[in-house]
């Protein structure tokens, strides 16, 4: 192993990098553009439900419970409506997700303590946020009917268990504190799968492979070199993406920084590997492209459960994932951001990431190795 | 060590049920510029590319400067400088950035780098374009440099492919230059090229032709080789109403359009000639010029693959 011959490269891909500017600042820019789309897409945040009222009744007590949902944070009251056609024809133009309709006889039946009823009219086409709409709605509704039974009547019994529910870590349960962790893994996943995997086969593709193998490079010392030269712009990339977590989405980081720094350098070590292996496998930038996004995108988004829970997959899934490292590193960061906690906690997701990286360096120069001519 | 710069014994290559190159035997000297000659196709370039180590042989042994490729190919790729037949240097890195490079690849000392850059540079005549882009160079100064680039650890053996393919005449003479220069040093050439011209500047050359080579000699040799029929160069007024009456000449192998006149291959130089003369002037067809030429290289090698084709056939 010649460490001038490693450095010759390394300096030779630097200058490639540095001379295709429009590339260079794409690589840069991916980082912020992906984080903001996604970021903000993929809030799973569930608030200003558009809701339409039909107050039937008219009191002061319907008018009582409609201000409860004008209150409320979850709700955006869009009007209201004299008829159930005028809710159905909103619901079905999706101007509107949830109709309430408070029935005549509410404010009646309230006094006279029967129990009143209110009708919720929900949009479940998605099924997701409507069940979200649902609990709030109930949630909303369940304490206005505390507080009128306080005034009313008699304080309530008891009730025999009651759930007394605190949420650790991301208190205020806003998904972009677990989304935008996960998500600096994923696209980190896909930049540096993606920045090396053209690499090998550009090589090819420009017939200057044929040169190289003429001289006394070996396969290991051409993978180190080109892995460094990437592997640079990878820790601009994700200085960058942290950055952006922290400013503008203002995800708390809680955990240690030289944690982070050693896990991300891990990972990238990986994940650039695995990039130079696709290149190795592909004679055209084409197919290297393919690949790489193939590899790369679809396990990243799908199996590293940064949104999706593995758990909860079929088991074959599961068990791919088992070798996605993205997963691995979407546990590490979104203990460190939001946990805080040490190398204790997370030590055994490094390891993995440490094993990822040698194997797939090892294959990778393997296959270098086989690079032949014809 | 062998005294051979390049030594090949039985080497054959074949890709699937093509055979590539076939029973190769060759030995190059020390010094020598060793041309290697024939058609597209002929295994000129596999046979190259087994030396330098890029593609491993189906059979047979290959040595360069004494090192058994197979064996050793990190070594040897020490002792060579290859320049293939495609410009092979980064068209995105300036002249400078290319061999600095390729200095690092070779482990040329820190000490000898710059020497040996400037010594580049100055042969390249690129001194003065140091910081260009490469893709900004023509085709010229592209070839030259990626023989520098060869270069700069100062191979013993050097293996060009073709290095003049699609270059006009007096950039090749440039470069031809260059190669003599370095043959006077003595670097050993083994050079691949389809111009006959240059094929005079080689020392030893040998023809290859379907994977086989089928002849092998200094370019004079080959020519007298060659001889066992003589050629006539025949100038006419009507060359293609000559063609059609020299068909049926007793002693007349072959005539064949060459420039402006017909080369006629005949068995007996002197009454094949007189035997001319007549039937011509039978038909009426004036004669400005008949007589007994050296047959080039060319010739040569086209009567020597027709050959070949026939005893195939």
């Amino acid at each position: 192993m010649s460490h001038r011959r490693i450095r010759a490269v390394f300096i030779k891909e630097l200058h490639h990098i540095t001379r295709d500017s429009r590339s260079l600042a794409l690589a840069l820019a991916m980082p912020v553009m992906m984080l903001l789309l996604y970021g903000y897409a993929l809030s799973l945040d569930v608030d200003h439900i558009p809701t339409l009222i039909y107050d039937q009744d008219g009191t002061s007590a319907s008018r009582d419970l409609v201000r409860q949902f004008r209150g409320s944070r979850f709700f955006d009251i869009r009007g209201f409506a004299s008829g159930y056609e005028k809710i159905e024809h909103d619901i079905n133009f999706s101007r509107v997700l949830m109709g309430i309709v408070i029935p005549r006889n509410f404010g009646h039946d309230l006094e006279s303590g029967h129990g009143a009823e209110v009708q919720l009219l929900v949009d479940g086409s998605d099924s997701n946020t409507s069940s979200i709409a649902i609990g709030y709605a109930e949630s909303i509704v369940k304490m206005y009917s505390g507080a009128v039974r306080v005034r009313n009547v008699a304080p309530p019994p008891p009730p025999a268990v009651e759930a007394r529910m605190r949420v650790w870590y991301n208190s205020s349960l806003e998904s972009k504190n677990y989304v935008v962790p996960g998500l600096i893994a994923v696209i980190l996943m896909i930049l540096a799968g993606q920045l090396t995997s053209l690499t090998i086969a550009r090589e090819w593709e420009m017939g200057t492979m044929e040169q190289l193998l003429s001289t006394p490079l070996r396969p290991a010392e051409m993978l180190i070199g080109k892995m460094s030269a990437y592997f640079v712009v990878g820790v601009v990339d994700s200085l960058i993406a942290l950055v952006v977590a922290v400013t503008v989405f203002a995800v708390p980081f809680r955990g240690n920084i030289v944690l982070l720094a050693i896990s991300t350098c891990l990972f990238l070590f990986g994940v650039l590997c695995w990039g130079i292996f696709i290149s190795a496998g592909s004679r055209t930038q084409v197919e290297a492209y393919q690949m790489g996004m193939l590899t790369t995108f679809l396990p990243g988004f799908l199996m590293s459960g940064f949104v999706f829970s593995i758990d909860t997959m079929p088991k074959v899934i599961q068990v791919i994932s088992v070798i996605v490292p993205a997963r691995y590193f979407v546990a590490i960061l979104k203990s460190l951001f939001l946990k805080g906690v040490g190398l204790g906690a997370i030590w055994d997701q490094m390891v993995f990431l440490v094993i990822f990286g040698a194997f797939v360096f090892w294959q990778a120069a393997r296959r270098l190795k086989r690079q032949k001519v014809a | 060590m062998s005294d051979w710069a390049v030594e090949t014994r039985d080497l054959v290559k074949t890709f699937g049920d093509f055979v590539a190159v076939d029973h190769v035997s060759l030995e190059v000297s020390r010094g020598e510029i060793f041309g290697f000659l024939g058609p597209n196709g002929a295994g000129k370039s596999t046979t190259i590319r087994i030396l330098c180590g890029l593609i491993t042989p189906t059979s047979g042994t290959a040595m360069v400067n004494g090192i058994d490729v197979a064996k050793d190919p990190e070594r040897v790729r020490r002792n060579l400088g290859y320049m293939s037949q495609r410009f092979s240097l980064y068209d995105d890195l300036t002249v400078e950035q290319n061999i600095d490079f390729f200095a690092g690849l070779y482990g040329v000392p820190k000490l000898r780098r710059e020497e040996r850059k400037d010594y580049v540079l100055e042969m390249a005549r690129l001194a003065e374009r140091r910081s260009a882009l490469t893709g900004s160079l023509s085709g010229g100064w592209k070839q030259r440099l990626a023989l520098g680039c060869a270069i700069l650890h100062d191979p013993p053996i050097l293996f060009l492919d073709e290095p003049t393919s699609g270059v006009d005449p007096i950039v090749r003479g440039v470069f031809w230059d260059l190669i003599r220069g370095l043959a006077k040093t003595g670097h050993t050439i083994f050079v691949s090229t389809h111009y006959m011209d240059e094929a005079e500047y080689c020392n030893r050359l040998a023809l290859m032709h379907r994977g086989k080579v089928i002849a092998l000699g200094a370019p004079a040799e080959l020519r007298h080789q060659a001889s066992a029929h003589s050629l006539l160069r025949l100038d006419s007024t009507k060359p293609l109403e000559t063609m059609r009456a020299l068909e049926d000449v007793p002693g007349v192998v072959d005539v064949a359009v060459f420039g402006g006149g017909l080369h006629v291959t005949v068995d007996d130089a002197e009454a094949t000639a007189e035997r001319i003369r007549t039937k011509l002037g039978a038909a009426a067809i004036e004669i400005h010029r008949l007589e007994k030429i050296l047959p080039s290289l060319e010739d040569v090698f086209v009567s020597m693959i027709e050959g070949e084709e026939r005893r195939v056939a």
